[in-house]
């Protein structure tokens, strides 16, 4: 089975500070690492290659940097990396990205699994994996949580839902996004990690992905940031200290009063 | 492609550097300059005080779509006939930006023997209801859900199409933008309209909800957004309210290629966080398993829900169904109560829209208290049983 893993750099989000005065963020020293929810996405992959066999391809899309995401996915036990990287592709919004990655994911020919996580922790819009799905006209099932079958082709999932979850079978080729319950990622491997130092990384711009400055980056999205602000947090703030017996007491009093707790239940 | 920095403007004063979310600008001698990072956000520009930054115009297809398309759409999600509460609340948000455009709203419902919620949808809000009512939509496809939904949306042309940001909908929303060629943005908590161009101004967190942002889609249509569960307001019911149901058939062509071969109801296991009127959510501070005892006493006497961070889930005190935050669920109760909880901007993101936040944190500089409208510092063992005391007191039960 040819698999084809997207996966994306990210800052690394959990060393991000808020500044209690400007509330904006502080991020010096901030280190970049993979998308945790791609981690799952890897994990997966290496799983079903296990069981039926094939080659993993790595792809990401970003800065020339991001290609210690691909070095990194290397170490995990991957087979090859793809990194589509070009000065044109700043500002993409998800419609911009599924281009690219829809092209390179085309380029490699007779993929027959596309795996994602389900979203990326800086963006967090869970767009990219059904937008890819949508371009290369394969169905998907998003935010798979286990595997009940693996085949060759075919994939019987359980897909995570608000109420629940359903047991989905997908014909292949097909696309799906993955949560953390499809199993914590191994660590990476002493060879994998050796190949990763001398693996040379392939790299596309987007002309050679076939694509036009106007279908790329910013000029290539619908959507556009027009403001970007601190988050507020509304509304009156009081500080309890004291006796806990007091503090307690006076929290509840409070939120009786303000009909936030209703006595009469 | 970076902003465009005015050398002659530039006082090298570094506000810019403060600004940007992204670490796209450095000093460089006596002017700042950006690097490969920048996405053109415009933060910096907004926060320089010379006014020496602008964010390039870049050319963008225009099609026309946006002199065409009218009216206002709200995707009716359903699973087994059941409705999320998100659909009254889309159906509330969408009425009120239908007045602000002075066009109807519709409501596009898919699946199969959905009698009466149609006259559920009208009595929400709705004017039109779309219905496709099929036995191939009687499970959830995405591919055969989006097929419809995009036939739908080319032959009728909303300008606004809105859906929950629910499982179902961050699944098919996204595949349904694609196929519209339009622009989506997703987990949107606040919307508005700019009522000279008819735009839609949709506000999302970003960066694990560390920045707002604020995005448009200018030319593409219809615009397109899922709305998170439980902050915008639902609308209010008239029963027995009147509109029009366009019956919608598929063509014999049309077929899913996935299967749902089973669906599995689990909401014990999923803890029904994102509807409850009251979260108490423990974390570390607990110190253990034992902790969220009295967690869930509190809970239980507010009726209401225990919630957990992913501190005290890692550390396996509480199955990940309870966790709240960027990677559990988003609650916007009308109550949270934080017990032990440091408030790390992960958490934050998933509960900072609740109406009343109470946290109980014995280190006075925990993050929690900069979003805490009411913020105790103290023991927890000791202010929680001090709560609920006197909760049984005012009930007359001490
Ligand atoms: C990609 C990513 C995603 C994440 N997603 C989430 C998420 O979805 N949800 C989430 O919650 N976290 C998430 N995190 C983790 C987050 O960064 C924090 O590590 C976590 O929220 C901390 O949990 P905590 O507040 O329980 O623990 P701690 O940070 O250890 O805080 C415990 C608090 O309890 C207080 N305390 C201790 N004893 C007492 C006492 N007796 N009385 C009163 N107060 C006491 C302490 O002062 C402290 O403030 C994520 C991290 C990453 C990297």
């Amino acid at each position: 089975m040819k698999i084809a893993v997207c996966i994306k750099q990210v800052p690394d989000t959990a060393n991000v500070k808020l500044d209690p005065e400007t509330h904006t963020l502080k991020r010096e020293g901030v280190e970049s690492i993979v998308n945790p929810f791609d981690l799952f996405a890897l994990e997966a992959a290496l799983r079903i290659r296990e069981q039926a066999g094939g080659e993993i391809v790595a792809i990401t899309m970003g800065p020339p940097q991001a290609e210690a995401v691909i070095k990194e996915a290397i170490g995990y036990g991957v087979d090859e990396g793809l990194l589509l990287s070009d000065r044109a592709f700043a500002g993409a919004d998800t419609w911009a990205t599924t281009a690219a990655l829809a092209k390179a994911i085309e380029g490699l020919g007779g993929v027959d699994l596309v795996v994602c996580g389900k979203q990326a922790v800086d963006g967090d819009t869970a767009q990219v994996g059904p937008g890819i799905a949508q371009r290369l006209g394969l169905p998907h099932v998003a935010f798979v949580k286990g595997f009940r079958e693996i085949e060759n082709r075919r994939l019987v999932v359980e897909r995570q839902m608000d109420d629940g979850f359903d047991v989905v079978e997908m014909p292949l080729p097909g696309l799906i996004t993955v949560v953390r319950e499809v199993g914590e990622p191994r660590p990476p491997s002493l060879k994998g990690k050796m190949r990763a130092k001398k693996y040379a990384i392939p790299m596309k711009d987007a002309a050679q992905l076939g694509l036009e400055a106007g279908q790329v980056g910013l000029a290539g999205s619908f959507t556009q940031v027009v403001k970007v602000f601190a988050p507020s947090h509304g509304g009156e703030r009081h500080r309890l200290e004291g006796p806990p017996e007091q503090t307690g007491a006076q929290v509840i009093d409070a939120l009786v009063d303000n009909q936030v707790i209703m006595l009469g239940s | 492609m970076g902003v465009i920095i005015d050398k002659e403007l530039c006082t090298g004063c570094g506000q810019c550097l403060d600004s940007c979310p992204f670490e796209a600008l450095e000093l460089e001698g006596d002017f700042a300059q950006v690097n490969d990072s920048c996405t053109l956000c415009g933060a910096c520009a907004e926060a320089c005080p010379e006014e020496a930054i602008t964010v390039p115009e870049v050319e963008r297809a225009q099609d026309g779509r946006a002199a065409q398309a009218k009216g206002v759409w709200v995707f009716a999600e359903q699973r087994g006939g059941q409705m999320p509460e998100v659909v009254a609340e889309l159906l509330g948000q969408g009425r009120r930006l239908a007045r602000e455009l002075d066009v109807e709203v519709g409501a596009v419902l898919l699946g199969h023997g959905l009698d009466g919620m149609a006259g559920e949808l009208f009595a929400l809000g709705a004017d039109v209801v779309y219905l496709a009512d099929d036995p191939r939509l009687a499970e959830f496809n995405d591919d055969i859900y989006c097929t419809v939904l995009a036939r739908l949306i080319a032959e009728h042309r909303p300008e606004v199409f809105l859906a929950g940001a629910t499982s179902l909908g961050r699944s098919l929303i996204p595949r349904v933008a694609t196929a519209a060629a339009t622009g989506l943005t997703a987990d949107c908590t606040g919307l508005a309209i700019d009522p000279d161009k008819r735009l839609l101004l949709q506000t999302r967190p970003a960066f694990g909800g560390n920045i707002m942002a604020t995005i448009i889609c200018p030319d593409a249509r219809p615009q397109m957004a899922t709305v998170r569960p439980r902050v915008m307001k639902r609308g209010g019911r008239q029963d027995g309210r009147q509109g029009r149901l366009v019956a919608v058939s598929l063509t014999p062509e049309d077929r899913a290629a996935t299967q749902v071969l089973e669906v599995v109801q689990a909401l014990d296991e999923q803890v029904n966080l994102t509807g409850a009127e009251v979260v108490v959510t423990g974390g570390r501070g607990l110190g253990g398993p034992e902790g969220f005892d009295l967690v869930r006493q509190l809970a239980t006497a507010l009726g209401g829900v225990v919630g957990a961070t992913r501190g005290a889930v890692d550390s396996e005190w509480i199955g990940h169904a309870h966790q709240v935050g960027q990677t559990g669920r988003t609650v916007a109760p009308k109550l949270y109560i934080a017990l032990g909880v440091s408030g790390a901007v992960q958490h934050l993101v998933g509960m900072q829209g609740s109406d009343n936040i109470v946290a109980v944190n014995n280190d006075p500089n925990a993050p929690i208290f900069d979003v805490a409208h009411y913020g105790i510092v103290g023991d927890l063992f000791e202010v929680a049983p001090a709560m609920l005391n006197r909760l049984k007191t005012l009930r007359g039960q001490g």
